[in-house]
């Protein structure tokens, strides 16, 4: 068919990767807000609150991820909102990330011991001050680790935007391969790709994990 | 907050009832703090002891009965905690010093973010309070890096910074070995000598013989025997008598 793989091809890929990083800053930082005040609504003092944000939850981590993104896509535009892919694949994504993010949050806000909670309590400090002050900086410590793993699977999920024609790596290479009918190689390419994206980050996962071990004895006291 | 006239005792129980499902933990519970006076709460693990204490401060909701802190009526919903636990200090067994901060930043904590001190007078003020626990030196020191006596003096100079006028123990010395403990008893001791209001769980009868003005007994969830510390010497119930014995072998 359309002769071989040449530097046009390849920098055509150059640019779906580089959405696909630019998907994933999108998902990471919309769901990381987003997440943050999931995390907060499952613990609120308010019952309807933390009932609420755990239906939530439950209904995004019972759907899957190519469900969430059709729905995106095709269900706004249904209902008369013409959103471009990358609309619909960033928000269907943020959803998605702030379900999970939320509830790894609040495992982790929630590990930090008890009387760490009461100390604060018995300091008169307010619900708002114990959380910044107290909580949250020995949550982070926690949260981090997690955190940077999930990231990975974020970075390999957003080939599924690939379904609403947003052209990120994977619908790149498809698109390449269309044209090249090289199947073999260019997915190969792609897969080179994501693995050099997504293993830094596991890198760093397991090493802010051993490090975190370390230090593990600061989280508890003695 | 009005100051209660210097009749009145700095707090009160009357009759506290409080369960924890269906269980009675503390079945018409009542005795009064005078200012200045030092309380002792003895009695054996589940007497009912730590949850009397911890709902002084409300740290458990009682299910009945009346409790009056520095004027704040502790049983009704509508307390204002915050203005409460101005009044109230409260250290832990666990010391609960909070491992992301220096010794410094967990005293001047409270004093910043609840008073709205100036840092410059809160550091004077962690000076201050930690010279009064003798760990001037630990000043930039993080918790992990103190001993477990040196956490717990620690834990009661943040108390200590806020300046209550009420101050709870709940078994501060449980989680020491005995040379640890004689470290923290020395500065409870100083700090009764200096005329601070305290209400202490514990369980060290030597000592709670040697500073308390008055021992509160408990048992099954209610005030069993109450009276001077000479009660631990002469008790005058069968329970205590056998309290007392058994705590005696163990110091």
């Amino acid at each position: 068919m359309g002769g071989h793989l040449n530097i046009n091809h390849l920098m055509f890929l150059g640019q779906g990767a580089l959405w696909t990083i630019g998907l994933s800053v999108i998902a990471l930082i919309g769901g990381g807000i987003v997440g943050f005040a999931i995390a907060l609504a499952r613990i609120s003092p308010l019952k309807s609150v933390r009932i609420a944000s755990a239906v939530y939850v439950q209904l995004i981590q019972g759907t899957p991820l190519l469900v969430i993104l059709f729905l995106g896509y095709f269900g706004l535009a249904a209902i008369g909102l013409k959103v471009s892919s990358l609309t619909a694949a960033g928000a269907s994504l943020t959803l998605y990330v702030a379900a999970y993010l939320g509830e790894i949050w609040r495992g982790c806000i929630q590990s930090v011991p008890k009387p760490q909670w009461e100390a604060a309590e018995g300091l008169a400090l307010s619900r708002i001050q114990r959380m910044m002050k107290v909580i949250l900086p020995q949550a982070i410590r926690i949260a981090t680790p997690p955190t940077v793993g999930f990231m990975v699977q974020i970075v390999k999920n957003t080939s599924l935007a690939s379904v609403v024609g947003f052209v990120e790596l994977m619908r790149s290479g498809q698109i390449v391969n269309n044209s090249l009918f090289e199947p073999f190689a260019i997915y190969a390419i792609i897969a080179v790709t994501y693995f050099a994206m997504c293993y830094p980050l596991s890198l760093f996962s397991q090493k802010l994990e051993r490090r975190m071990g370390r230090g593990r004895s600061n989280l508890a006291p003695a | 907050m009005q100051q209660p006239p210097s009749s009145e005792p700095i707090v009160s129980l009357r009759d506290v009832q409080k369960s924890f499902g269906p269980l009675l933990v503390l079945d018409g519970v009542s005795f009064a703090v005078e200012r200045g006076e030092v309380l002792a709460l003895i009695g054996r693990s589940g007497s009912g002891k730590s949850t009397a204490l911890r709902c002084i401060d409300r740290f458990e909701k009682v299910d009945g009965g009346e409790i009056v802190v520095c004027g704040h009526r502790v049983d009704r919903p509508d307390v204002d905690l915050r203005a409460l636990r101005q009044d109230v200090g409260i250290v832990f067994q666990s010391y609960n010093l909070f491992p992301h901060l220096t010794i410094e930043q967990n005293i001047t904590l409270a004093p910043c973010a609840v008073k709205g001190l100036a840092a410059s007078q809160a550091k004077d003020l962690a000076r201050k309070v930690l010279a009064q626990v003798g760990l001037e030196e630990k000043l930039h020191a993080y918790p992990e890096q103190l001993s477990g006596g040196q956490q717990q003096r620690a834990a009661i100079a943040r108390s200590l910074a806020m300046q209550p006028k009420v101050m709870l123990f709940d078994e501060v010395t449980s989680a020491l070995d005995p040379e640890l403990t004689a470290e923290v008893l020395k500065v409870i001791e100083q700090l009764a000598a200096d005329g601070m209001t305290m209400v202490m769980v514990t369980h060290e009868m030597g000592f709670a013989k040697g500073i308390a003005d008055r021992i509160v007994f408990m048992h099954r969830g209610k005030v069993h025997e109450t009276g001077p510390a000479s009660i631990l010497t002469t008790p005058t119930t069968p329970e205590l008598t056998q309290f007392v014995g058994t705590g005696n072998l163990k110091s």
